[in-house]
């Protein structure tokens, strides 16, 4: 889990029914021109360390420290990428971050949806203890299980490897608890004894009402995993060498290997965040809907 | 071998009988959905966290890690006897602070103003969450570059000022402002929406009453939108000083990857120093030793956290 992550008790504040609003589309106070002036300065505070890597990537440093700095992106900015690649593995470094963001979030998508079904819809003996357990490790700090843990993947001869990344973080606590709460609101129990009835075991009931039931609880989840995957920072550089890194440990490798010029570290930092702003831009109203409702819906 | 199991139909017509109309399978199947889970729970987190105590009361070198010698409590007392601790103790609390707490003002003002009728709210919300995205290491490395003595922007603007300008890298203060703004930039726009959804929850009724009743746009935000986020502001105190506890990147990449945070130390916090000690100075048992005293700080400081919030609660009644 990454530093900030999100407490069950918070998706328990976001689960609060919202039907006593008058309108679904907004809100009935508008907005003035101080209102905008404000929101359009966060905007800007927001996207503009964004758009000065693009202005410093594409510059030569000599330039940069010019008694002016520039403002707008210039052309040496394939020069520099060209450059920052040949310094750092980030090719190799962004085909690892996908293998293990792809993994990591198949994975946690996965599993997180089965227990959180069984914890959900089933009951079993020790279901509220192994949940309560579950949620308070949410507390635990990455740091707790580092040693240990590379002691293992040693042993085990993964050190290095890009398992090492992706089974630790296979599956969240996180992950459980809010796929539990989605599975409690969105499926009815009804629909579910409506499922024993016609002779379905917990299998196909999963399967065939559930997944399909939960699904837009799946793809959020999804989205979060993966950036907070990608993103991840502090295992990643512990376990991997910088022979074959994510694109965060190669990251690190840019930044403190030799000829240490800004334009080309700005370069190569670019080149390996895009990807992920790119998904971002297409998944941005999703993935903000997905923090904004947690676990609501329904 | 007698305590039969009183099976038969009559036993399970009673057990339908108490819990009318529920009819769930066996409960052994659940096992099965969990399984996989707290498997790889248990195997990668849940053993880490328990070994990692054991291994604090050794000395482990990593070279030779399987060879471990039981010192007790030796490793805790190195630790609390190290000025580089409590030095790095005290980093943790004060960026902690300078971090945490204009943070999540800032995000109760952003929430407040997002939660007014804004034409193209969904490209002002997408575009306070760009920061959210972006990675810690080039989150950092952006800040390091502006905040560049020489070549940065922040000190270019001072001059423009005519302020003087200010060593970001090598002061205490500075250097901890700072490693404290990229945490700031990148986590202010996140909890914001977290705040809207809060907000989202409160009767739109109250802010039409306050207004008819005459309160300005700061009445409103101080009688309806704080009161009516005050659990969904608890718990954000409560995961942002988790974060801060265990804060590492920041610190570690703003000082060109170096563990030492600063070069005497003045940004170095408990998760820089936790490494330091096991990956540079090979000391495993130490560095575990710090890592359950980190986690033993969280404790407290979410009990802390949780305490003044109920006891102002009471008061607030």
């Amino acid at each position: 889990m990454s530093a900030q992550g999100v407490t069950p008790e918070m998706t328990t504040a976001l689960v609060v029914p919202r039907r006593r609003r008058r309108t679904a589309a907004g809100q009935q106070l508008k907005a003035g021109w101080v209102t905008y002036l404000l929101v359009g300065i966060v905007t800007v505070v927001s996207v503009f360390p964004l758009y000065y890597t693009i202005v410093m990537a594409s510059h030569t440093n000599a330039e940069m420290a010019a008694a002016n700095p520039p403002w707008l992106p210039n052309g040496s900015i394939w020069h520099n990428i060209r450059l920052a690649l040949s310094l750092a593995p980030l090719n190799q470094g962004l085909i690892n971050s996908v293998i293990v963001s792809g993994c990591v979030t198949a994975g946690t998508v996965a599993l997180c949806t089965l227990a959180g079904f069984a914890f959900a819809k089933l009951r079993f003996r020790g279901s509220k203890v192994l949940l309560a357990v579950c949620i308070a490790t949410m507390m635990v700090p990455t740091q707790m299980g580092v040693i240990p843990l590379y002691m293992l993947m040693s042993k085990l001869g993964m050190a290095g490897h890009l398992s090492a990344v992706i089974l630790p973080t296979l599956v969240t606590a996180f992950g459980v608890f809010f796929m539990r709460q989605y599975v409690a609101s969105a499926v009815p129990d009804e629909l579910i004894e409506a499922g024993y009835m016609d002779g379905a075991g917990p299998f196909r009931i999963f399967r065939s009402i559930v997944v399909p039931a939960v699904r837009p609880a799946m793809a959020v989840l999804g989205m979060l995993t993966f950036l907070m995957s990608w993103n991840d920072f502090f295992w990643p550089i512990i376990v991997l060498s910088s022979q074959n890194p994510t694109v965060q440990v190669s990251f690190q490798s840019l930044a403190t290997g030799y000829a240490p010029q800004q334009s080309i570290i700005m370069a190569g930092t670019l080149y390996g965040t895009v990807p992920v702003l790119v998904v971002f831009a297409l998944l941005g109203r999703q993935i903000v809907g997905g923090i904004m409702q947690g676990a609501v819906k329904g | 071998m007698s305590v039969a199991a009183p099976a038969g139909p009559a036993s399970r017509a009673a057990r339908r009988r108490s819990s009318p109309g529920r009819r769930r399978p066996g409960s052994r199947i659940a096992y099965l959905y969990v399984l996989p889970f707290f498997a790889v729970f248990a195997a990668f987190s849940v053993y880490p966290w328990l070994d990692t105590a054991w291994v604090s009361l050794h000395d482990v070198r990593l070279s030779t890690y399987d060879q471990m010698t039981w010192i007790g409590l030796g490793n805790y007392r190195d630790l609390f006897t190290n000025q580089f601790f409590w030095n790095a103790f005290r980093n943790t609390i004060t960026i902690g602070i300078i971090s945490t707490v204009p943070q999540l003002c800032m995000a109760l003002g952003i929430a407040h103003l997002l939660n007014y009728r804004l034409r193209g709210r969904t490209f002002f919300r997408v575009a306070i969450l760009m920061p959210y995205a972006t990675s810690l290491a080039a989150a950092t490395v952006i800040f390091l570059e502006l905040f560049d003595p020489k070549l940065g922007l922040v000190n270019w603007a001072l001059h423009l000022a005519h302020l003087p300008e200010v060593d970001w890298q090598g002061s205490k203060w500075p250097s901890q402002i700072a490693v404290s703004a990229i945490v700031t930039w990148r986590w202010t726009g996140y909890n914001a929406l977290i705040y809207l959804a809060g907000l989202q929850a409160v009767d739109n009724e109250l802010y039409d009453a306050a207004a008819v009743d005459g309160a300005g746009k700061w009445a409103q935000f101080r009688y309806v939108t704080l009161p009516g986020l005050r659990p969904t502001i608890l718990f954000t105190i409560v995961v942002s000083t988790i974060g801060a506890a265990q804060l590492f990147g920041e610190p570690l990449l703003y000082h060109n990857g170096k563990s030492d945070g600063g070069t005497s130390n003045q940004f170095q916090t408990l998760g820089l120093l936790m490494y330091q000690q096991g990956w540079t100075n090979d000391r495993l048992g130490l560095a575990s030793a710090t890592a359950w005293t980190m986690f033993l700080i969280i404790v407290v400081a979410v009990l802390v956290n949780l305490f003044l919030a109920r006891r102002r609660e009471r008061a607030g009644r």
